[in-house]
């Protein structure tokens, strides 16, 4: 189990150092180098060459690539070109909403995931069934800024329940900080559920066809909660991949629902600096969103051994 | 040897005959091979739910491929601001000298525009990215994952690393950064951005199909006869395999409509004369309070269309027998 949790890190450590050193190459070979992105093409040679020489652009590429990802490493992640400020300090400020919205998002994805897949499964072919599959279908067909928008309509514009702009700091009473993620974060949350919610439901029923659990009918585990719960642990396998993977939609669709409820995340931070070419600020925030992804499914990858006896056990090799 | 006796060396009787008794009898069927098209076509015999799916889609590429002929008014004719849905303007709209009247069934928005006017010519672009998209990750992701297991070794080792690598991102942040690299104005550049997240769900299913089919007889026969590997590979393999890719692609459609509606709601799509779907709706945003359906129009034109991909391409998946772990 252990020599499982240590080649999972070894992995998601060597793809976020893949990550880093693409999005490294990548934005130093942007036709004429982010200085010429930058300051257009009509800047001189020498304001070129003078903000070159402040970002160490004059440096030899591999010196470059190594300050960088020691700089990284301890913590300097640069300063933005268009305010100055430190690159890290903007992060700080963006990150806790995202992660906020992203958060109450899978929360309440998976609050109603598991039990309208469960519900789906056990109940094949009645009503509940068929309103669970209509809803998931619905949810994985709507972009999380087009929910976003017709929760701001009802709830906040109509019913005024929810404010339908900014964000509200933890700092300032929990209340008002929930009453301002709660819109955004189900607008990211909704197709998050309806993703888990087939997964769930189609593992399940597969579960329920196999024959081990034939066996434990006739082994006489006679009440059907039983049952369920016999077959619920081998139909989660699956179930905690998904929504390992889907957690893609949900940080993808928090950078959107930011913009719908004007939210300055990490997604207005993101387009802002792309829209700049604020390269120091594009390509942290980009690392940032793909590193929560990296380790969110290292979490889940390790999950597996609590769920899973086969790798607890270390008889899964792959 | 008697007449009575009976003769154990024939083997007669009721348990030593060569014959299978009756109910150990298995029906051997070979199924009746079918063309990928036939096999399309009889799913939607069947499906009444991926029939109307596949009516829903051809209806809005027919509205997309005759935009001019369909939309009510022209994509830059102007009436009253934010109109409701069902109001009508009247006035010379023609130039012929006359006034008539005109309904607005989905109202005008922030600038006098018709919605259903912009819905319909956003459908343009909107597909063409779609399926623009798909037909790249197609084409790169069949290409790598073919090159990958025909080959395995090094090659393989290389193109599936590249493929955890492009999985690392979500859809979204990818596409972003590479229109961060190589600027959004074009739309083949956001084909690609977006493309790019889907390579890797082609190649890991070509791949699977090509590591099956690589042992094949009648490959080791191709290969006797003297057939080059390119040959073999996407003559012989790819048509066998091509199944699973059509219902994928089927599944990508929806991603990647959604993808390009995103990418445009942030400002970073195409930038054409007349915007996408999701530059209808960023531009209805500010307005939610005053006119709704500036927004909503747009993003209901979003969810028919993938939803309809989605109905569709989850009766093929079905009728072609894969599993959701295979496909997607």
């Amino acid at each position: 189990m252990w020599q499982y949790i240590a080649k999972r890190t070894g992995h998601a450590i060597f793809v976020m150092w893949m990550v880093a050193t693409t999005v490294f190459v990548g934005l130093r070979s942007v036709p004429g180098g982010p200085v010429r992105a930058m300051l257009g093409q009509e800047a001189t040679p020498q304001a070129v060459a003078r903000l070159q020489a402040d970002l160490g652009l004059d440096q030899p590429l591999h010196v470059q690539y190594v300050d960088w990802l020691g700089g990284m490493l301890t913590g300097d992640f640069g300063r933005s070109i268009t305010s100055s400020e430190a690159v890290g300090t903007l992060i700080a400020s963006a990150a806790p909403k995202t992660i906020s919205i992203a958060a109450f998002g899978v929360v309440l994805g998976l609050a109603v995931a598991i039990p309208a897949g469960i519900i789906g499964a056990t109940r094949r072919n009645e009503p509940a069934d068929y309103t669970a599959t209509i809803g998931a279908f619905v949810g994985i067909s709507m972009p999380a800024f087009f929910i976003g928008i017709l929760l701001a309509i009802v709830f906040g514009v109509h019913l005024g329940w929810f404010p339908v702009v900014g964000y509200t700091e933890l700092s300032e009473g929990v209340v008002p900080w929930l009453k301002s993620i709660v819109l955004p974060g189900i607008a990211v949350g909704l197709p998050y559920a309806a993703g888990v919610t087939r997964m769930m439901r189609s593992s399940l029923i597969e579960t329920l066809d196999e024959q081990y659990m034939r066996t434990a009918v006739a082994k006489g585990v006679s009440s059907r909660v039983q049952l369920y719960k016999h077959a619920l642990q081998n139909a989660m396998i699956p179930v905690v991949t998904i929504a390992g993977i889907q957690l893609a939609l949900v940080l993808g669709g928090s950078v959107t629902v930011e913009i719908v409820f004007g939210i300055q995340g990490l997604g207005r931070l993101l387009v802002n600096s792309i829209l700049e070419r604020n390269y120091p600020v594009t390509q942290m925030t980009i690392l940032l969103v793909a590193g929560i992804f990296v380790f969110m499914n290292l979490l889940v990858d390790i999950a597996y051994t609590a769920i899973d006896p086969r790798i607890r056990y270390g008889g899964e090799q792959s | 040897m008697s007449d009575g006796a009976p003769d154990f060396a024939r083997n007669e009787g009721e348990f030593g005959s060569g014959e299978v008794p009756p109910e150990y009898e298995t029906e051997e069927t070979v199924e009746e091979y079918k063309t990928t098209t036939q096999r399309i076509v009889a799913v939607l015999k069947r499906d009444k739910l991926a029939l109307a799916g596949a009516v829903i889609v051809v209806a809005f590429v027919l509205t997309a491929l005759f935009a001019p002929y369909v939309a009510p008014h022209g994509p830059e004719e102007q009436f009253g601001f934010m109109q409701e849905p069902m109001s009508q303007s009247t006035g010379d709209f023609d130039g012929d000298g006359s006034m008539e009247t005109v309904t607005h069934y989905l109202g005008t928005d922030d600038f006098g525009y018709d919605v259903l006017t912009r819905i319909v010519y956003g459908a343009q672009i909107s597909l063409l990215v779609a399926f623009a998209t798909v037909a790249f990750a197609f084409t790169a992701g069949t290409t790598l994952g073919v090159l990958a297991g025909f080959y395995g070794g090094w090659i393989d080792t290389v193109v599936m690393r590249g493929v955890d690598f492009i999985w690392a991102f979500p859809t979204i942040i990818l596409g972003v950064g590479v229109i961060a690299v190589m600027g959004g104005l074009g739309w083949m550049n956001v084909v690609v951005a977006i493309g790019i997240a889907f390579v890797d769900d082609f190649a890991r299913i070509i791949r699977g199909e090509v590591l099956s089919i690589r042992e094949e007889e009648y490959i080791t026969a191709a290969k006797a006869v003297g057939m080059g590997d390119g040959r073999i590979m996407f003559k012989e393999m790819l048509p066998n395999a091509v199944s699973p890719l059509i219902v994928q692609a089927t599944l990508m459609v929806p991603f990647a409509i959604l993808g390009e509606a995103s990418l445009s709601f942030l400002g970073l799509g195409v930038k054409p004369t007349t915007p996408t779907w999701g530059l209808l709706i960023a531009g209805g945003r500010g307005f939610i309070s005053q006119a709704w359906w500036i927004s909503v129009m747009p993003g209901l034109a979003i969810m028919a269309v993938v939803l309809a991909f989605n109905t569709l391409g989850d009766g093929l998946r079905d009728a072609f027998d894969l599993s959701e772990g295979e496909v997607n």
